[in-house]
This record gives C-alpha cells, structure tokens and sequence, in this order.
C-alpha cells in the first residue's frame, strides 16, 4: 500500500518534470523533434489548444501574502490518444501547436511501453538543451561578480 | 433645437491609412521584424509587457510596431487585447529567491551569500554614445566564469535573523487576495491592491513621486537592500491534475528598499520596507515601485501624511497612463456642442459686465458733477 502511494508520488514527480521541460521548450524546437522522432501527431482534441490569461501572483516583500502583479498569455490543449489516454499541456505564449504535441507527448507520457520513447526523443534534449542554456546564462553572469579587494595605503 | 451632425467618415478612413504609410516610412528602408524588437529593443518591450500588465514579449513588440514607438499607445494597445482573452485562473505565487538570477545588487551589504552580480547594467557605463553601435559592428561573446552553486537568499531573510527589520508583509488569514481587474477599487486599498497598481503603474509618475519623497516630500531614508532580476517558474493550480503545472518562466526585477523606522508607541525602532516586483528587466520601476511602497504605508506606520506621494488615492487613481491617457486626450475630441454653450454663458457675463461698469462710471460722473 505504502509503496503504491510512493509509486504514484513519483509518477507524478516524472510527469511533472516532463511537463516542464515541454512547457520551457521553444516552440519550433519541440516541432524539430517531433519530426525528427516520426511521432504520431494525430489525436482526438478535448479541449482547445486555446489562448487564454493567467494572472500570475506574487507575495508582498518576497514571501508575505500573495498579491495579483500583472497577467500573462497561456495556451493549453487537452487530447485523447489511442489507447485512450488523455494528455495535458500549458504553457506560457500564444504557440498552439506547441501546446497540442505537448499535449500528445503527456498522453503518451502516462502510456508505460511508450513513456521510454517520449522522455528519450523529446524530454531528455528539451531538459538537456535547457539545462545548458542555464549554465551558460549563469556562468556569464558569474563573471559579471564583483570581487572586492583592499588597497592597503602607505607603509605597514 | 438639437441638430446632431455626422462626418468625417472619408478624413478618418484617409487619416488611418496615412498613418500607416507613415508607420512604414521610407520604403527603401528595410521593415522592422517583431524578433529584432524583442531581441535588440529589449527593455522597451519590456516596459509595455508591465505597464500593459501583460506578460507577452512578441505581443509587446507588435504594439510597439504598431504605435511606432509611442509607448503608452502600445501599453493601451495589450491592454486592449487582454481584454479580449478568456481566463484560466491565477497562479501560484512566483517565489523570487529561486530565481534564476542574471543580476542582484545589494547597497546595503558588501559580502552577502551569492555576492554581488552586476548582470547586463547600464551602471557604471559612461553614458558616452557609441558609434560602434550606429556603424553595426560585432559584438564579441561575453566573458564565462565558473558560477558558485549555492542559495541566493534575499536581502531581507538575512537582517530578519537579527529582528531589526519587519517581516515580509502579512495579511490576515482570512484576507482574499485583491484583483484590481476584477472589482473597482475603492479607498483605503490593502497593501495587495496597492501592489498590483504600482506594478502596473506608469513608470514616469512613479518615478517622479519616488523622486520627491528621497527631497523630502515624505521622507522614507530609504536603502536598496536588493535589487534582483532573472528568471522565476511559474505554476497554476488546474483541477485536471494532480499538481501544479508548470508553465515556464517569465523575467522579472524584484526591489527590497529597506527603510530606517524610528519607532511608535506599538513598534520599537526597526527597519521597515517597500517592495517592488515588475514584469521584464526595469529596475528604475522597481525601484520607484518600492519608494512608493513604502511612503504609502504611512497610515499602518501612524506617520503625518503630508506629502503627495503618501495620499494612496492621489497616487493609486492616477497611476494608470491608459486611465491618463485617455481622460487628457479626450479633450481633443469634438466639444463643439460644450464649447458652444460656454461661449454664450461667457458673452452673457461680458455683457452683464460692461453693463455694469459704464453703470458705475455714469454714477463716478454724477457724483463728480
């Protein structure tokens, strides 16, 4: 029983994960990969895709209440694939067909004997594209640190 | 008699399209993409995507094309349009100390956790016009440095373990968070209103407001405690599944002024705090927003409000450049009828006027005579 719970914990945890590298990815990126992976784009649309707003929060200081500080565009589609499994997506912009194949890949995502596919042409290069798009805007910005010194005047 | 007078169909539709012809300009001269303003105008973007409380950067690029150039007719632009959207809901709080931080400076601590990273500033630069940019050279990839792995705390969590500074502001429990958008705002505001106005206020008034509390109209003696902008997740909530959906990440610049306080009858000596967190790249604003934050709290802090930029209706009610823009510029509109009336209404005093004066003069020479 326990270790169900632990199981659905972390078959959340991976969808998740992989949710977020689809909803970061560049839209004409997850296209290319879609291609280059010979994915099925075809599936029966439950919902959208379809742009709408979302009013995103922030907290007062950083961590107090939440407060409404401005909205942003967001396009979600909901399908069902064969199989019958039905995928999610959202993300930020107005890229409708980003938001159908992310929607198909978290379908196929949930189906066990494809999830290794999906993770291996899309998820794992979206993640490590980013990944490295990160380090790089880190490491530029680490060179940007101030180093302090002391400048030690006359005779000691 | 009222005689309503139609017209102008043919001027409006030749104005229109002279507008756009003039948009365009020289025809020799190549089309702007909406990439390049995203990419190379990038900060003006940005200023539409926050005033026009609409986070979007092709968006913001096409009203800026559209308006050319003129940035409160482009923030009225996505103003418009997001009108025109469904909504799916409100998102989670953004949490700032997870950013991914491209700059962060502290005026109040040299040796903070995370350090000082200068990022992509205008600090320090000499403000010397540079032909190499009019003449399109290359620029050169910029420097790499090993980053630090490590926590990047806010300002504000560092001098709270010494009880010296209020906390992050709290509401009650049972507060339901303000939409500004939703419900007419009415006096006093919480602090969550207030925030949301600043946050979508215009940069100008905002500034110059700031500006007078640091001359004394207000005064806050204020400190950047942090000034960071990078990158921040943002989630939501959706009933379909089972955790909060990441929807990628948006910039943003968060300001924590730290106010010297010296006390009340309730509170012992302590620093206080304004807060500022904007769309985009845009720490002026930010900045601004916080001293505003702050001067507006005078009420919560038993201070006098003596100067405009502590008056929350005078500062909230015309914070907004679309509300502005819109009652100023109205004006120019057809008040042929108005004026009309006006002119009679002046005539009969000029009259009553002179009436009364060539009265008092012939009552001056009787007296006289």
């Amino acid at each position: 029983m326990k270790t169900d719970r632990r199981q659905e914990r972390e078959e959340a945890a991976g969808r998740k994960a992989a949710m977020a590298a689809l909803s970061h990815a560049p839209g004409e990126r997850l296209k290319a990969l879609w291609v280059q992976a010979g994915l099925p784009r075809d599936a029966q649309k439950l919902r959208g895709p379809e742009t709408g707003l979302v009013t995103v929060r922030g907290r007062i200081g950083g961590g107090g209440a939440p407060f409404n500080f401005g909205e942003a565009t967001v396009t979600r589609a909901t399908v069902r694939v064969e199989g019958g499994a039905v995928g999610h997506a959202y993300a930020l912009g107005r890229d409708k067909e980003k938001a159908l194949l992310s929607a198909i890949a978290d379908a196929l995502w949930q189906d066990a004997s494809r999830r290794a596919e999906i993770e291996a042409c899309i998820i794992e290069p979206l993640r490590a594209e980013q990944t490295t798009a990160d380090e790089t805007r880190r490491a530029e910005t680490a060179a940007t640190k101030v180093d302090f010194f002391t400048m030690v005047r006359g005779e000691d | 008699m009222y005689v309503a007078v139609k017209g102008g169909d043919a001027a409006i539709s030749n104005a229109h399209q002279l507008l756009a012809d003039r948009r365009r300009g020289d025809r020799s001269v190549p089309a702007l993409r909406l990439d390049q303003i995203v990419e190379q105008l990038a900060l003006g973007v940005d200023r539409v995507m926050a005033e026009g409380s609409l986070y979007d950067r092709e968006l913001a690029a096409l009203a800026i094309a559209q308006a050319r150039g003129d940035m409160i007719e482009a923030i009225f632009l996505v103003r418009a349009y997001r009108t025109t959207l469904p909504r799916f809901g409100y998102t989670l709080p953004i949490d700032t100390a997870a950013m991914q931080v491209e700059r962060r400076v502290s005026a109040t601590y040299k040796d903070l956790p995370g350090g000082q990273l200068l990022g992509p500033t205008f600090d320090y630069t000499h403000r010397l016009l540079d032909p190499e940019i009019a003449t399109g050279t290359p620029v050169a990839e910029p420097e790499r440095r090993e980053a630090e792995a490590g926590w990047m705390p806010r300002v504000s969590e560092i001098l709270a373990h010494e009880g010296l500074i209020e906390s992050d502001g709290e509401l009650p429990e049972d507060h339901v968070t303000g939409d500004l958008t939703r419900e007419p705002v009415e006096f006093p505001l919480e602090r969550d209103l207030r925030l949301q106005a600043l946050s979508r206020g215009d940069e100008g008034f905002l500034l110059a407001l700031a500006y007078s509390t640091q001359r004394g109209y207000g005064r806050s003696h204020p400190f950047v405690g942090e000034v960071r902008i990078g990158e921040v997740e943002v989630e939501i909530d959706v009933p379909e599944l089972p955790f909060a959906v990441p929807l990628g990440r948006i910039r943003v610049t968060e300001c924590q002024m730290v106010n010297q306080f010296k006390g009340s009858a309730k509170v012992p000596p302590q620093f206080t705090r304004g807060y500022g967190l904007v769309f985009g790249q845009s720490e002026r604003k930010a900045m601004a927003m916080s001293l505003c934050d702050r001067a507006l709290r005078a009420r919560e802090f038993g201070e006098d409000v003596v100067a405009p930029a502590q008056d929350e209706e005078f500062v909230i009610s015309h914070s907004d450049n679309v509300q502005a823009t819109g009652f100023v510029e109205h004006l120019k509109l057809p008040h042929y009828v108005d004026f009309q009336a006006e002119l009679g209404l002046v005539r009969g005093m000029r009259a009553e006027h002179e009436a009364r004066k060539r009265g008092d003069d012939q009552e001056t020479r009787e007296a006289a005579e």
